[in-house]
């Protein structure tokens, strides 16, 4: 019986992983340090290069998380591993032809787009989700022809997650500090060009419910050129959070907001830029001028409640406020998109799955074969680290189908005829080795600059470097 | 981290079972699905109660001809219930502090899914295992600059 159960040198267990953030990473890496069993992985991404969001996402003034591609290198050297860039499942490759390949797939293709607020006026010019100026300033190949306004002196930055702070606080920083990131050129012209002088971080809850974490709120306190300022009435705990604080102590939550009762009796200090941090307001409207351009945004003060599991959730109170400003970013969390072929969960934007095995939407029992992991399989959150457990979950699923012959059974399970597949359906496809070629040459362009690395950000540029070091 | 992050993972199935069922066909279903509760639902779908392993060992000890006895007779009526962009940590400490190991969740209304104590220290422990490994990634990158 287990003489045809893939695995072994003579006949690997052929595994493709689409999309190659860290959740594919993880998955490869655990896949391959498994005793006993031969398996051989292709990665695909519809972008050029590898690291998902640790390239396109992670602010360009965090260089030490992106440390992580370290790692990701080393799993990639593995000599049963390839990659292949600008390979789009739905695009390039349909399902059927992965099952055709593979005895296993596994779905990592992240969160591609972002939540709306549900308001109006919300599409108005001047008014962006931060899913797209972040993949702008970040040098991602499909927003290059974005163009942000940053005429505007006031900006909204609707939420207060991690993602709203990097996008507050590279508004924020001033042309030196920015020169010393791999920030794409063309955000870094148009930052340091930029009129905004005040940055309205707005939160719905609390300063006790933020979602931020610690290091990246005291972080905003070391800005060269912005004082950050908090409304103390704003961070004064209700008697809802404060008791919940001490029914359940948490240190995490009281340095929180111990931090911003600091940043609220601080003195400010007169630097160019104020950030400023607004709890217990939602947007009700962004408001626009007779040409569709934002040019204010009504918000409604808040009140606390308790709900039955104790969490404490707002509700509008009738006071009502108009915020002048011109240019306003959403940041209330990114939503997964549906790939051509695969069934998806709408209620929570995912990848219709079980422990990161996809289901069939019908008889909702595992679909042989199939398998998610990462912001597709459980939603957009968490930090780069919390993928690996959740890789993992998967990747003992796939173990025990496999034990219990519960894959696929593709007609042309070799690595051979796979490439040649990917090679004739997209072309101009790339290798690993071309990715650790464009990456010398970025580094390279940084080092004459003092900068981490310079990125290349269009198509057509990435090809040309990559001809020019072939030659 | 919400309630949502859990339900993502958990597929649709909710296990469910009506009042006047047995707790013999409340037995089975627990086994069935290797699960810890089952919600009760009216024939309109309405949740009205919910009836866990703890509830019929409880009646068990009691009654030892149990098997027969309607579930409504021994499940909670009063169930408290989640939704889904409740806080994962709040709803831990409810849980914990009004020991029951059980909360379905709602959404306007209609049950969208249950989740254990169980599933939220999982949750929480992948967070904090995230967390480490990213603090320890960027030490790492410290030292390497
Ligand atoms: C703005 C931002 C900043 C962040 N900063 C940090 C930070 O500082 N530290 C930290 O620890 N975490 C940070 N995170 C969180 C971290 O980035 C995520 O936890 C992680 O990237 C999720 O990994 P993933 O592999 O599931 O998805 P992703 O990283 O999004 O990777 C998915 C990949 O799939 C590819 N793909 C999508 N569709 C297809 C398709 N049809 N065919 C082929 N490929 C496809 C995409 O191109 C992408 O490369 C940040 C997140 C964001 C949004
Ligand atoms: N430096 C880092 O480590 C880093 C950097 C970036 C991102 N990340 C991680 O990546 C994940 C995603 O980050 P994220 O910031 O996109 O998501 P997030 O942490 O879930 O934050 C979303 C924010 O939007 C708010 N929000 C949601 N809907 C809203 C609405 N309709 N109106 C007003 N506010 C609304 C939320 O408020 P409520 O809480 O009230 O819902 C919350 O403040 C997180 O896990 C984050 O930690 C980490």
């Amino acid at each position: 019986m287990s003489v045809d159960r893939p695995g072994t040198a003579a006949h690997p267990l052929r595994v493709v992983i689409v999309g190659a953030g860290p959740t594919g990473f993880y998955a490869a890496d655990q896949l391959l340090r498994q005793e006993g069993l031969i398996v051989e992985i292709d990665m695909f991404d519809r972008v050029p290069t590898p690291f998902g969001l640790v390239r396109y996402g992670v602010a360009p003034d965090h260089q030490k998380i992106k440390a992580v591609t370290v790692a990701f290198d080393k799993i990639a050297s593995h000599p049963r591993f390839r990659f292949y860039g600008s390979v789009e499942l739905g695009k390039h490759l349909s399902v059927d032809d992965l099952r055709a390949h593979y005895h296993q797939i596994f779905y990592a293709t992240g969160a591609q787009s972002d939540r709306r607020m549900g308001i109006p006026g919300e599409d108005l010019k001047g008014s962006h989700p931060a899913t797209e100026f972040v993949a702008w300033y970040n040098g991602h190949p499909d927003y290059q022809d974005l163009q942000f306004d940053l005429s505007a002196e006031r900006v909204a930055v609707v939420g207060v997650g991690n993602v709203a702070i990097d996008v507050a606080r590279i508004l924020s920083r001033t042309p030196e500090e920015l020169a010393k990131t791999d920030i794409s050129d063309q955000a870094f012209e148009a930052l340091r060009r930029s009129a905004v002088k005040e940055v309205y971080l707005l939160g719905r809850r609390g300063p006790a419910q933020a979602a931020f974490t610690n290091p990246e709120l005291k972080e905003l306190g070391e800005l060269a050129g912005a004082d950050v300022v908090v409304d103390p009435r704003e961070v004064e705990l209700d008697p809802l959070s404060r008791a919940a604080l001490a029914k359940a102590p948490d240190r995490a939550t009281s340095k929180k907001t111990e931090m911003l009762q600091a940043y609220a009796n601080g003195v400010v200090s007169g630097k160019p830029r104020t950030l400023v941090i607004r709890f217990l307001v939602s947007p009700l409207e962004v408001i626009g001028n007779a040409a569709g351009e934002v040019t204010a945004m009504k918000l409604v003060r808040n009140e606390l409640y308790q709900t039955p599991t104790g969490t404490l959730q707002p509700r509008a109170t009738e006071q009502v406020e108009t915020l002048p400003v011109g240019l306003v970013f959403r940041s209330v969390g990114y939503r997964g998109v549906p790939l051509p072929g695969v069934p998806f969960n709408d209620k929570w934007a995912v990848i219709l799955n079980e422990k990161g095995r996809v289901l069939d939407p019908v008889s909702k029992q595992p679909a042989v074969g199939e398998y998610t992991g990462g912001w597709i399989k459980r939603g957009p959150s968490g930090v780069i680290g919390t993928n690996k457990p959740d890789a993992a979950e998967t990747v003992t699923c796939m173990l025990e189908d496999l034990a219990q012959h519960a894959i696929l059974h593709p007609p042309a399970p070799g690595a051979a005829a796979a490439d040649a597949l990917v090679r004739s359906r997209q072309p101009q496809c790339l290798s690993y080795d071309d990715w650790r070629q464009l990456d010398r040459q970025e580094i390279e362009r940084g080092r004459a600059q003092g900068r981490p690395r310079v990125k290349f950000t269009r198509l057509d540029e990435i090809l040309g470097a990559l001809r020019a070091g072939n030659r | 981290m919400t309630i949502a992050t859990i339900l993502a993972r958990k597929g649709v199935k909710v296990v469910t079972i009506r009042p006047e069922q047995t707790l013999r066909e409340a037995l089975a279903l627990l086994a069935q699905h290797s699960i810890g509760a089952v919600l009760v639902c009216d024939a309109a779908g309405a949740l009205v109660g919910i009836l866990s392993e703890r509830d019929i060992v409880r009646e068990a000890v009691r009654n030892e001809l149990f098997f027969e006895r309607p579930v409504s007779t021994i499940m909670t009526k009063d169930v408290i219930t989640g939704q889904p962009n409740d806080d994962l940590n709040a709803a831990a400490v409810t849980m914990t502090n009004k020991r029951f190991r059980h909360l379905p969740v709602l959404d306007a209304g209609k049950i969208v899914g249950v989740i254990s104590l169980g599933d939220i220290a999982k949750a929480q422990r992948d967070e904090y295992l995230g967390e480490i490994d990213t603090l320890q990634t960027q030490l790492l990158g410290e030292r390497a600059s």
